[in-house]
Order: C-alpha cells, then sequence, then structure tokens
C-alpha cells in the first residue's frame, strides 16, 4: 500500500512533535487510542483564556505514518484557531487533506477524538463543564 | 557498491539463483513437452528431466525419489498432507494434534477438518515459540491419527525438536507431518533421522521459482498413504493429478541440489551477519528478540522495538529495505501477528516487531545500512512516541486505562 505524499512528508517532517506542561491550566491533553490497538495519540493545546485562542500545539504518536500524519496535521490546523472553531474540525476534513485510504480513516477518527479529549481537558480544568460528543464517529 | 532496496524478507520469498533459471529455460522452449505423454521423445525428455530432479529433491531430504509428490507449493502439499491423512484413516481415529503458531496454511486446514467433524487439538507454544513435550504427549488420545508440527516457524525461526516430537509419535503409532517450508535447504533436514513421515516444502524459498513444491510421503516403515484431494489423470501415483510443472520441476531440483551442496557455507554466513544484526539493535535500549535463540534458523530474527510501532517503524525506511512486521496493519487487518501473541507477548510489543530473514546473497554492507537505517528510525519514532515519554517518566503503562477503539 502506497502513502500519500503528504502523509510521507509529515511523516518525514512532522510539525509540532512535543510537550507542553500538561500541569498548567492553560494546557488542555488529550490522550487516546491503546497500545494493543497500535496506536496512541497525545495532543496538547495551549489556549489563551483572553482571547479564547489556541496558541500552541504539541502532539506525540505511536502509531503507523497516518496516525502521525494525522496528528501532525491536526496540531498545524488547531494553532491560531479558537477553542470554538477547533471544535469543528471534522476527521472527513483531514482523510481528504491527507488521501487516507479507507483502512486509514479510524487515524484521522484519533485525531478528531484528540482534539476533542484535549478541549475537555481544558474545560475541565477550567471549572468549564466538558462537552458530550456523540458517538459519531466508526471505530 | 551498495545497491538499494535491500531485500531481508527471505521468509517471504527468496530470490532465485541465477544457476536455476539457467537450467530451467530448455523446458520452457525445446523441451516443453508433457512428462505424461508416453510415445515421443518430447515427453520423454520431459519425464527425464522430472525424474532427475526428483532424485535431487529426494537427497536434500535424506528421502527416496519415490516417496517425493510434486504440487503446486507448500500450501497444496500442507492440504494433501493433512486432509489425504485424515480421509485415508478415518477408520482409525480423527483426532489431529498440532500447534497454534503454525502457518495458516495448516491452522486452516485443520479448521476444515473440525468442520467435516474432525476433532483437532491447538497447542500452546512456551514463551520460546517451541512446544512443550510433554503435554505432546499427553494430548495424544486413541483416536490419534496425526501429529502435525512445523519444522521451522516463518515469523520467528524458531526450530521444533522434530527428532523428539517424532520418538513420541512412534511410541504411539502416530504418523508426524511437518510443515518444512522454511526449514529444508537452510538447515540439515533427514526425513529417517528425524522420523517424518509427511513433509510439505517449496522451491521459492530455497532459490527456486515459485509454483512448485513437494508433498514427502513415507513409503517404508510405516508406509503411508494420503487420499488424493485433486481429481484427474492420476499423476504423481494417483496422489497428485495435474500435468506436472516441467520447468518449475527442474529448477527445484536444482535449487534442492545447489543447497545440498551449500548450505553448510550459507548457514555460517547468514549467521554470522545475522548475529551482527541482532546484536547491534540489541543495543538499543527495550528491544528484545522474539522466540528461542537457541534453537533457531541461522539466517532469522525476529525483534521488538518497545514503544514504537511496527507499521510506523517499516516506513522509515521501506523504500530502501524491504521487511516485515509482526503487526499486520500493512495487510490491511490490523491485527498483530498471532504467532508473537502466543508466545505471550502483548499486543503492544507484538505490534512493535520487525522480522529480517537473510539470504545467501545479502551481504555485509547491506547489514551495515540496516543497522542504521533501523537505529535512527527507532530513536526518531521514540522521540515522537508519547509511550516512551511516559515510561521514560516511569509511569506505568499497564495502570492506564485505555480508551480502546
Amino acid at each position: 500500500m502506497a502513502y500519500s505524499e503528504k502523509v510521507i512528508d509529515h511523516y518525514q517532517n512532522p510539525k509540532n512533535v512535543g510537550t507542553l506542561d500538561k500541569a498548567s491550566k492553560n494546557v488542555g491533553t488529550g490522550l487516546v487510542g491503546a497500545p494493543e490497538c497500535g496506536d496512541v495519540m497525545r495532543l496538547q493545546i495551549e489556549v489563551n483564556h483572553e482571547t479564547g485562542m489556541i496558541t500552541d500545539a504539541k502532539f506525540k504518536t505511536f502509531g503507523c505514518g497516518s496516525a502521525i500524519a494525522s496528528s501532525s496535521l491536526a496540531t498545524e490546523w488547531l494553532k491560531g484557531k479558537s477553542v470554538d472553531e477547533a471544535l469543528k474540525i471534522d476527521n472527513m476534513t483531514i482523510v481528504e487533506e491527507l488521501n487516507l485510504p479507507p483502512v486509514k480513516i479510524h487515524c484521522s477518527v484519533l485525531a478528531e477524538d484528540a482534539i476533542k479529549a484535549a478541549i475537555n481537558d481544558y474545560r475541565e480544568k477550567n471549572g468549564m463543564e466538558k462537552i458530550k460528543f456523540e458517538e459519531s464517529v466508526i471505530h | 557498491m551498495l545497491q538499494l532496496p535491500i531485500y531481508l524478507d527471505n521468509n517471504a520469498t527468496t530470490p532465485m539463483d541465477p544457476r536455476v533459471l539457467e537450467t530451467m529455460t530448455p523446458y520452457f522452449l525445446n523441451h516443453f513437452g508433457n512428462s505424461a505423454s508416453r510415445n515421443h521423445p518430447f515427453g520423454w525428455a520431459a519425464e527425464e528431466a522430472v525424474d532427475y530432479a526428483r532424485e535431487q529433491v529426494a537427497k536434500l531430504i535424506g528421502a527416496d525419489p519415490k516417496e517425493i509428490i510434486f504440487t503446486s507449493g507448500a500450501t497444496e502439499a500442507d492440504n494433501l498432507g493433512i486432509k489425504g491423512v485424515y480421509e485415508m484413516y478415518a477408520s482409525k481415529g480423527n483426532h489431529i494434534i498440532t500447534a497454534t503458531t503454525e502457518h495458516k496454511a495448516v491452522i486452516d486446514t485443520c479448521k476444515h477438518i473440525e468442520k467435516l467433524g474432525g476433532e483437532v487439538t491447538y497447542l500452546q507454544v512456551q514463551p520460546d515459540g517451541l512446544i512443550n513435550l510433554e503435554e505432546l504427549e499427553a494430548a495424544i488420545k486413541p483416536n490419534t491419527v496425526l501429529i502435525s508440527i512445523m519444522y521451522a516457524n516463518n515469523e520467528i525461526g524458531t526450530v521444533m525438536p522434530m527428532k523428539e516430537i517424532s520418538a513420541i509419535a512412534r511410541k504411539h503409532g502416530v504418523l508426524v507431518f511437518t510443515d518444512g517450508t522454511q526449514a529444508v535447504g537452510k538447515i540439515p533436514v533427514d526425513v529417517n533421522k528425524d522420523g517424518i513421515d509427511l513433509m510439505a516444502f517449496t522451491a521459492h524459498k530455497m532459490y527456486g521459482p515459485k509454483g512448485v513444491g513437494a508433498l514427502y510421503v513415507r513409503r517404508k516403515n510405516p508406509r503411508v498413504k494420503v487420499t488424493a484431494q485433486m481429481d484427474g489423470g492420476g499423476h504423481e501415483r494417483g496422489m497428485r493429478s495435474g500435468t506436472l510443472n516441467v520447468p518449475g520441476i527442474v529448477g527445484f531440483g536444482k535449487a534442492c541440489e545447489l543447497c545440498m551442496l551449500e548450505m553448510e557455507s550459507d548457514a555460517a554466513r547468514t549467521s554470522k551477519l545475522r548475529d551482527k544484526l541482532q546484536a547491534a539493535l540489541l543495543q538499543i535500549e527495550e528491544s528484545y528478540v522474539n522466540g528461542s535463540i537457541e534453537h533457531r534458523l541461522p539466517h532469522v530474527a525476529n525483534i521488538s522495538f518497545k514503544h514504537v510501532e511496527g507499521e510506523g517503524l517499516l516506513m522509515g525506511f521501506n523504500k530502501n529495505i524491504a521487511l516485515s512486521s509482526g503487526s499486520a496493519c500493512t495487510s490491511a487487518s490490523l491485527e498483530p501477528s498471532y504467532v508473537l501473541k502466543a508466545l505471550g507477548l502483548g499486543d503492544d510489543l507484538a505490534h512493535s516487531s520487525l522480522r529480517f530473514g537473510l539470504s545467501r546473497f545479502t551481504t555485509e554492507e547491506e547489514i551495515d545500512y540496516t543497522i542504521k537505517s533501523i537505529t535512527d528510525t527507532v530513536l526518531k519514532l521514540r522521540e515522537m512516541s508519547p509511550l516512551w515519554e511516559m515510561y521514560k517518566e516511569g509511569i506505568d503503562l499497564d495502570s492506564i486505562e485505555w480508551a480502546a477503539h
């Protein structure tokens, strides 16, 4: 199975690999997936309380090239967006952008889940209610 | 000069030895006859070539040429051997003993037999990949007709104690079938010394062509018979009908002859390179060899790199190095290898493994390149791995409630 050029590029030059201080109130952390399933994604956002804008995003991913590319792309998209806008990122946009084959759609689902988990972590830390997401995504 | 890509997936298939191809060419062109054509020179030439190849094949495994049944490959030979015995010995019993780490061609054949009403025991293996001989003996029942244990495993290279297995079988009057696909041509296999009654093997794992294999069927002490699984002209002593693949068989014969002559030097050379590769990769923190190190094919190593995922790892170099991962993500099923899981490896380690299979043609330069390439990729991916970071922080990964998806 050949990878798309975009996946290869993200794999070779991943954007925003790293760790933010998860103890900080400005930082939301989402850890999704499971080692048994062959992919674990940790996605972090740093939010400016005043403006509600995402000022930084980092990831670390254990998984195949498509999982790495999906999370790398997600961090790129998150930076500079408001939290509300970030909630609208849909896994299918990631699929389209990276030309993921059907067997790799779960990688994009995982990235979407990681974004939502990070936002909820940030909300919880700052006294806001967690958003309940529908189980819309295919697992 | 190092030539890319490098091929280290020789358990999947080997390149053909050019000397093998050379012997085959005339049988595609001038000597194209059907070996069953008894009344003209085209047929005679083909028959003569097949007879000669049969001798070459038999000699490699210490058999009599009459005990070799040519097939389309090892999968067919597995099917014919197991189903053939099951049908032929139906009046004696219907129980087969095999192991969980067998090749799919054996496992699925056994599953088929279960559907037909047969009874199959799948022995668990020990963490080193070997079966427990006491468990084997304990599994034998009055209705047991066959023990089917592979000679050497295709994923981890573990070599089973065939002599001990067959001694137990003989004591209880049970036949022994072995899938010898990975072992024949690589290590000494002798059907008499090893006490094997039936054995499947194939040309394309020993520098021969694809599409041709053989089933060894013992003719003396005891005389073994199998029920044919293919109806037709009664070729191969009635056990496998179908026009013989003459050029393929000629190539198979030559490949066997070359293995006979060169096995010892090939094994010495590949094991030295394999050991170099393994030692270098074990320098990487948290890397492990899967399966027995002692009872193992000389050219095989299966290594797990904890906290990096196999498919992601392969992507780091698979344009330049052909390897196989224990994680079958590559075949789109997202399941980690059932063989590695049978060793008791967690899914995470099973997902993180690479299978190395060296060949007669592997060079030291290729191994040096591979060591560097894989080391660099593992280190790079660990920098990117949340599991590695947690491991380094001393977090017990098993204590985390993962949201399995």
